[in-house]
């Protein structure tokens, strides 16, 4: 029997606020244990939740950049529970009334080839709501240690619809949330720091069915691969279960991702009455239009509508706006760019190839559709030297033929280490193609059309690109620093003359 | 020399103080010897630091040398309830859950205190988590009413009422939840005032059900809780349910307003059940204000009836979350014979919290419970907005109300063994904390047999002033603040 998978994926996502969510410490990571507490996150005796506005004010612009429906009204709701690393026993979280509804996260899956665009989906959001993350266990021979650093930072859920098929679709949500998340500077996202979390909930059934399988749902992938690669895994398990004539019970799973396999946690018997009701320590907040009206005018075009864009602008390839996109600086930084140079792809072209490979990531795609997408180390544009306007300059030194194309590879090198113009080193290194006396070039280019009647022939009869046959003794005679294009012109006024 | 300082009303000792003519040391020392004296009988104090609160006061008389006193409470010996955070000092809630806890951090209440100039002192007992109207559910054991030893001071601010009736105090703080400053105020013959909710802020205050909670005085004149209330009201960042509004100085509006009032007497406050003896007190404090001039209406608020089931929902719902913090982790007791972390939190729980506690945590776990919250919890939501709005309709026709503060006067300690005839002890009181309105309730005589009885004035939200105005129009023409239990 075929079967199909159905994934719904809940992504929790930390949010980036200099302060915690309901009290005034700093949120970070990498502190020293239990020092960015006070007596609210500590849940002492007495103590009272006040909202961070910034924490609304990013999970509201995550909702527009995602086309969510965002509530008029912001309730808090308290999850009720018993856990250590909850300081209070209950979460405040929302219940009944997310602050975003709808939406949904466009993804694209792999071309048939790399340079080709693939498939464009749009996966439907059933919602996203704010609550505070929990401290962190950390469990020794005999004992447990909790270190409440991470208590009370803000952390939105983003809950999709079961609307994903395969791995791969999971793959390219996860990536393209995450790039949207950074995009809009709400965080950001690493999945090491777990400000990024990931639970997928899976089933199976015949094609064709309607009706949904039992789910099992899969936590602690702590990558986008094995998030992945976990997916695929229990696709199979379950697969496998339903063939030896097994049934799928409901369940909780824990992926390996080191070993790639996965084992029970609890079944659906175990689980929790979280006895939601309205937080009375906290008012709901009104969102209203111009609160609204003004996070919308922060939000940044999102990826693929960028890449729509510079293909459609500035002509460019697939394969250079897959990897310009992704990374909102690095894009922005081309933009400026191809604007300065009036030539884009050829700026597009010194950004990807030389400028990647100078900061040490040559290759290494930022796109959603690369595999290395994750652990691609972000070029840091910031301290890089070459600006937008070095790389438009070079791009006119090299337009107007001052210099070669193998000087200018050498300029480029020599503008990373230094900061210099490419005039400047041109000037200094003798890279530009020589200021030929018009003259002797043109006496050369009589010489070599002379020299050659059967590549004149062939000209004369329509070859246009015989006429190249003629440049090589030219440039010989010039010992290589003459400037092809005034060569190109003198050469065709020339043939066109005479 | 002692005994004429403990009780006297703030407002005169503050005149003395800025006359020099007595320090804030030398009334601390009364204090405390009086507390000495007294406390092993009446036993109001969880705990008390001596050497604290006169460093205290040694720096309140520094002040008052170099000219900057801050006000009529700087140097002026006030009590708070174990249920509000002093940095530095116990905070126990008479639970054995905290019986080491040491609060480091101050409420904003205790800031707010310190910022007066106020000489904190001691810790006053409390039924455990403010949970009961009698302070007998405390770990610490119950406090007696200064008038009678084996009678209860009320709950669940007993200690507070009782150590200011004793003359332990100048004032005290306590919490109002269903009562608990109320009904202790009437037990004990002094002024007891329940705030609008949000207008003092709670953080700092232990929370046993955060949308009924309120801070507020206890005094021996209305006066005096005017000056207290103008010290701790107002909008605290800290507090989200704290409300933004101007505060008006209580003590100046209280000369500035003048009667007559439109006051209403709701009829559901007057029926079976209440002691004969109160009715009659409390119909002559009727009387007296029609004597006054004032316009008397009888007004109905009918679903009072719904009120105690309306209160046990949403208060134990409230408080079995609030509660949940308390599981021997972080702080607070922790159980030795745990096997593992389930078993720490069971074991940890059963021994720190007292039987009334671990009743309330049980039935607000239920009512919250999956398939009973919307007909208990979401049920008793909707019946509190019904109950809130028959005392608007009511403040349509008049100013104020004025009822019983208790349908009893003080029990015999151990004699309602019952809860749920406990839990009818706060009949008049817990309609005004569903509403979120201010009550305060005033002495208004006695019983033959010499317990002190109290009448409750309700007031419209936000509108202290005029409540406090109509109470001390009241205390002005008797003299039953001036007599003081013997002991």
């Amino acid at each position: 029997m075929n079967y199909e998978a159905v994934i719904g994926l809940e992504v929790h996502v930390q949010v980036k606020t200099r302060s915690k969510i309901f009290t005034r410490v700093a949120a970070g990571y990498g502190h020293e244990p239990n020092t960015l507490t006070d007596p609210v996150v500590l849940a002492l005796p007495g103590t009272l939740p006040v909202m961070n506005k910034a924490a609304l004010d990013a999970i509201i612009k995550a909702g527009l950049l995602l086309g969510c429906d965002i509530a008029p009204v912001c309730k808090w709701d308290r999850k009720n529970y018993f856990y250590p690393d909850s300081p209070k026993n209950y979460q405040i979280s929302q219940y009944d009334q997310p602050i975003c509804l709808g939406g949904a996260v466009e993804i694209e899956l792999p071309g048939s080839a790399r340079n080709v665009m693939g498939e464009h989906k749009k996966i439907p959001l059933t919602r996203i709501h704010l609550e505070e993350d929990v401290g962190k266990l950390n469990h020794g021979t005999s004992d447990s240690l909790v270190d409440y650093n991470r208590a009370g930072t803000p952390l939105m859920e983003i809950v999709s619809d079961p609307a994903m098929h395969t791995a791969d679709e999971a793959y390219a949500y996860l990536t393209s949330l995450r790039a949207t998340m950074i995009y809009g500077g709400i965080s950001d996202c690493d999945m090491e720091k777990g400000q990024l979390r990931c639970d997928a909930n899976i089933s199976i059934r015949p094609v064709g069915e309607t009706k949904l399988g039992v789910k099992v749902e899969l936590k602690n992938l702590n990558s986008i691969s094995f998030v992945r690669d976990g997916i695929a895994h229990e696709i199979k398990r379950q697969i496998a279960v339903l063939e030896r004539g097994g049934i799928i019970v409901q369940e909780t799973r824990d992926y390996d991702g080191m070993t790639g396999t996965s084992q029970s946690l609890r079944s659906k018997e175990m689980a929790h009455d979280y006895r939601y009701f309205p937080d009375p320590d906290l008012m709901p907040v009104k969102v209203d239009d111009a609160w609204k009206q003004r996070l919308a005018a922060e939000c940044p075009e999102l990826p693929f509508d960028k890449q729509r864009r510079f293909i459609a602008d500035y002509q460019l390839p697939y394969t250079l706006t897959s990897v310009l996109v992704w990374d909102r600086a690095l894009a922005d930084y081309f933009e400026e760019a191809a604007k300065l140079s009036g030539k884009p792809q050829a700026a597009g072209n010194w950004i990807v190839n030389d400028l990647l490979r100078e900061l040490g990531n040559v290759g290494r795609g930022l796109s959603p559709t690369s595999s290395d997408a994750v652990s691609g180390v972000k070029p840091d544009l910031q301290t890089c030297r070459i600006r937008p306007a070095h790389i438009a300059a070079l791009v006119k030194l090299v337009d107007s033929g001052a210099v070669l194309t193998n000087a200018a590879k050498e300029i480029f090198v020599e503008m990373f280490a230094t900061g210099e113009t490419p005039e400047v080193i041109a000037d200094r290194k003798g890279l530009k193609a020589a200021p030929t006396d018009s003259n002797e070039l043109e006496q050369w280019c009589r010489d070599s059309i002379a020299a050659n009647a059967k590549a004149l022939a062939e000209f004369k009869a329509g070859k246009d690109s015989a006429i190249n046959a003629f440049k090589g003794p030219v440039m010989k005679a010039a010992k290589g620093k003459a400037n092809p294009k005034l060569v190109d012109e003198t050469l065709r006024r020339l043939l066109a003359t005479g | 020399m002692s005994s004429d300082l403990i009780f006297q009303p703030i407002a005169q000792l503050a005149v003395a103080l800025d006359a020099k003519k007595i320090s804030s040391v030398e009334l601390t020392r009364a204090v405390i010897a009086r507390t000495r004296a007294v406390d092993t009988r009446v036993r109001a104090f969880n705990s008390f630091d001596e050497a604290d609160a006169l460093a205290q006061a040694a720096a309140s008389d520094a002040r008052r040398a170099a000219g900057q006193a801050r006000g009529p409470l700087d140097g002026i010996p006030i009590g708070l309830k174990d249920v509000i955070a002093v940095d530095g000092q116990p905070l126990t809630a008479s639970s054995k859950m905290l019986a080491n806890f040491v609060s480091p951090y101050d409420a904003t209440v205790t800031t707010k205190l310190k910022n007066a100039g106020a000489v904190l002192w001691g810790r006053l007992n409390l039924d455990e988590f403010a949970m009961g109207s009698s302070t007998e559910n405390s770990a610490n054991g119950p406090t007696s009413n200064p008038w009678d030893l084996t009678r209860v001071p009320g709950g669940s601010s007993g200690g507070s009422a009782a150590a200011l009736a004793a003359g332990e105090a100048i004032a005290t703080l306590g919490s109002d939840t269903g009562g608990s400053i109320r009904q202790p105020a009437a037990f004990c013959g002094v002024v007891g005032l329940k705030p609008t909710y949000g207008l003092v802020s709670r953080y700092g205050l232990i929370a046993f059900a955060s949308s009924l909670d309120q801070i507020g005085p206890f005094a021996r004149t209305v006066e005096d809780a005017a000056i207290v209330l103008g010290a701790i009201a107002g909008h605290d960042e800290r507090d989200s349910t704290s409300f933004k509004t101007d505060i008006p100085d209580y003590r100046a509006e209280l000369a500035a307003r003048r009667g007559p009032w439109k006051l209403g007497i709701p009829k559901e406050y007057f029926g079976e059940g209440l002691d004969p003896e109160i009715g009659a007190a409390v119909e002559q404090a009727i009387a007296f204000y029609k004597k006054q001039g004032c316009e008397i209406r009888e007004v109905s608020l009918p679903h009072t009836r719904y009120c105690l089931d309306t209160y046990y929902v949403i208060a134990t719902a409230e408080a079995s979350s609030n509660l949940a913090r308390y599981d021997g982790i972080r702080y607070g007791h922790r159980s030795k014979h745990a096997t593992d972390i389930v078993d720490l939190y069971f074991q940890s729980r059963a021994e720190g919290f007292g039987a009334e506690v671990k009743r309330r945590i049980i039935l607000g776990t239920y009512v919250l419970s999956s398939g009973y919250y919307d007909a208990y919890y979401l049920r008793a939501q909707k019946v509190r907005t019904l109950i809130r709005q028959d005392f608007l309709n009511a403040f349509r026709e008049v100013d104020a109300l004025l009822t019983p503060t208790s349908p009893m006067p003080a029990f015999k300690i151990g004699e309602k063994a019952d809860p749920l005839a406990l839990y009818l002890c706060d009949i008049y009181t817990i309609g005004v904390n569903l509403a979120g309105l201010p009550g305060i309730s005033v002495p208004c005589g006695f019983t033959q047999s010499g317990l002190p009885i109290g009448a409750q004035i309700i007031g419209q939200p936000f509108q202290e002033s005029s409540l406090l105005a109509i109470a001390r129009a009241y205390e002005q023409a008797h003299e039953w603040n001036t007599r003081h239990p013997i002991l």
